[in-house]
């Protein structure tokens, strides 16, 4: 089945108050072009499940986000995200703060459609008093031991960037980390997967070892291509971190006026062919 | 001229980091923050070489790098590093890890994710990050580079690392794994070896005092007096880190003093 579409199909499957699932980690191999997508349309009151980098930023800062679900939101070169930031003390999302571990455990759990896995992590920290209904469970073995019962975090949708993909949705990452993307797909009832290049099936070796090919096309139902599409964020081998991108965005989170600009320089724009273009006129 | 005048409190801080590793042996050493890398690494070229040391992203190497670029350096990579095989190791308990601290209280609770009420924090921090599971399955330091009373707090406003009093109530069980095992600051070396796990006062840095001390800190210390003096670093320590260490000088600007 050939699975090739375009941003503007995917974002026209997304609703207003869908729970998104997002991969990459900080300010690594995100799905920008789907998330600059999801900034020319009209959807909003967003729940955001994430390692969270300019993808949550972003969001929040078109207004876009209700809910965020992380364990850090950062740019990694600048450790805080300004934009995210200043939605938490603006009052203007929610937050569930997890631990990193209890994250990844919570979309293995909804890959695996358990209602939760257990761990220590979490155990007397204030996760316990900030996640509503979160419960523990007590080992139904000799040692009795409570451990946190991390619920299944559920995804409507799951969006991933990844190196290379063919037309069907098998797709690869040649970086030094898949970050948890397979299990953001397994988690999501429907997954769109962007990816720099369309390649053909069997030329997927010609870049990188079997280990490479972690993300299997029953668990994507859309691939776009996009090259460049995980910008400002690192992609490698393709491309580092845009950095001085990434610190005039991370400056325009001071005021209405900068945003404004900034806005208007990038993101008002009709599609990520523009995008790429205003990026490369700067 | 004696090494006490010669190390900066930078490259004191840094062996006082590399201190924290002492006794470990074939564990993950995780530094987050430059001069706890650099104590991690000096650790291991020093008197914990079996200690895994990695490159801050993806790989353990068995060398040592210096900090910032490496001119010349090969990387030997002995181990790949994902970050679900951090999770898979930390939980196992072959870790040690030295993380920051926005707050620290009493009893080793740490908060790095906001300051003020959750729901609408006066400052947005980090996140939990994976302080919390960090926290309950292995060893843990802190890195405190501003002591005040505004970083050595009575509560910290957001419970993300586990202290001693919230591993006491969890139960023996629970919280077997639990260990803080020291806090550095800019002003001296804490643990927590008292009677109850309050936090005590090791050493002061040459040049600080006790009461400075008991000054910027806005719990009471465990104080046994007479309070040492944090060890200096030897020469070798000394050439180690200004020449193959940080050959740049990245430290000596994380922390001026």
């Amino acid at each position: 089945m050939d699975k090739r579409t375009t941003a503007a199909a995917v974002v026209r499957e997304l609703r207003d108050g869908m729970t998104i699932g997002i991969g990459g980690w900080g300010s690594r191999r995100k799905p920008m072009a789907l998330i600059r997508e999801i900034l020319r349309s009209p959807l909003k009151d967003l729940t955001l499940v994430s390692y969270g980098g300019p993808d949550v930023g972003l969001l929040c800062a078109a207004g876009k986000v209700r809910r965020v679900v992380f364990g850090f939101v950062s740019l990694d070169s600048i450790p805080l995200e300004p934009h995210f930031r200043k939605a938490r003390e603006t009052g203007q999302v929610e937050a569930l703060e997890l631990d990193e571990g209890m994250l990844q455990w919570g979309l293995y759990a909804a890959a695996l459609r358990l209602p939760f896995l257990p761990t220590r992590a979490g155990l007397g920290s204030d996760v316990m008093k900030l996640y509503p209904g979160l419960r523990t469970v007590a080992s139904p073995y000799a040692d009795g031991e409570e451990l946190v019962a991390m619920p299944a975090l559920e995804l409507d949708v799951a969006l991933v960037h990844l190196d290379r993909a063919d037309a069907r949705g098998n797709a690869q990452f040649l970086g030094p980390d898949l970050y948890f993307d397979d299990l953001f797909c397994m988690a999501a009832r429907r997954r769109f997967l962007s990816c720099e290049r369309i390649v053909a099936t069997q030329d997927f070796l010609k870049a990188g070892s079997v280990h490479t090919l972690r993300i299997s096309r029953m668990f994507v139902d859309g691939v776009v291509e996009a090259p460049g599409g995980a910008h400002p964020t690192e992609c490698p081998p393709d491309y580092a971190r845009d950095e001085v991108f990434q610190r005039e965005y991370a400056a325009s989170a001071k005021s209405p006026e900068a945003w404004q600009a900034f806005h208007l320089r990038y993101l008002a724009l009709p599609d990520e062919a523009s995008y790429q273009a205003a990026v490369r006129a700067k | 001229m004696s090494d006490k005048q010669d190390a900066t409190r930078a490259e004191l801080c840094a062996v006082a980091l590399a201190e924290c590793f002492r006794g470990d042996t074939e564990i993950l050493a995780s530094a987050i923050g430059v001069l706890p890398t650099l104590g991690a690494r000096l650790a291991k070229l020093t008197f914990a070489p079996e200690i895994l040391i990695t490159d801050g992203l993806h790989y353990v190497l068995e060398n040592v790098p210096p900090l910032g670029a490496a001119n010349g350096f090969e990387p030997v990579i002995e181990a790949w590093l994902p970050y679900r095989s951090v999770f898979d190791w930390l939980w196992a308990g072959r870790r040690h890890v030295v993380m920051g601290a926005t707050q620290i209280d009493r009893f080793g609770n740490q908060n790095i994710a906001c300051i003020g009420d959750p729901k609408q924090p006066r400052a947005q921090l980090l996140g939990m990050r994976g302080a919390p599971g960090n926290t309950i399955h292995h060893p843990t330091s802190y890195w405190i580079p501003n002591h005040g009373p505004k970083s050595f707090v009575p509560k910290v406003d957001v419970v993300s690392g586990i202290g001693y009093d919230r591993a006491a109530a969890l139960g023996p069980k629970a919280s077997r794994f639990h260990e803080i095992r020291r806090v550095v600051s800019n002003l001296g070396v804490f643990d927590f070896r008292t009677h109850d796990h309050a936090m005590r006062l090791v050493s002061v840095h040459p040049g600080v005092s006790v009461a400075e001390v008991v000054e910027k800190t806005g719990f009471a210390l465990v104080i046994e007096e007479p309070v040492a003096e944090t060890r200096s670093p030897t020469q070798g320590e000394l050439r180690l880190l200004r020449e193959r260490l940080d050959p740049t000088g990245i430290a000596a600007r994380e922390l001026l003093g």
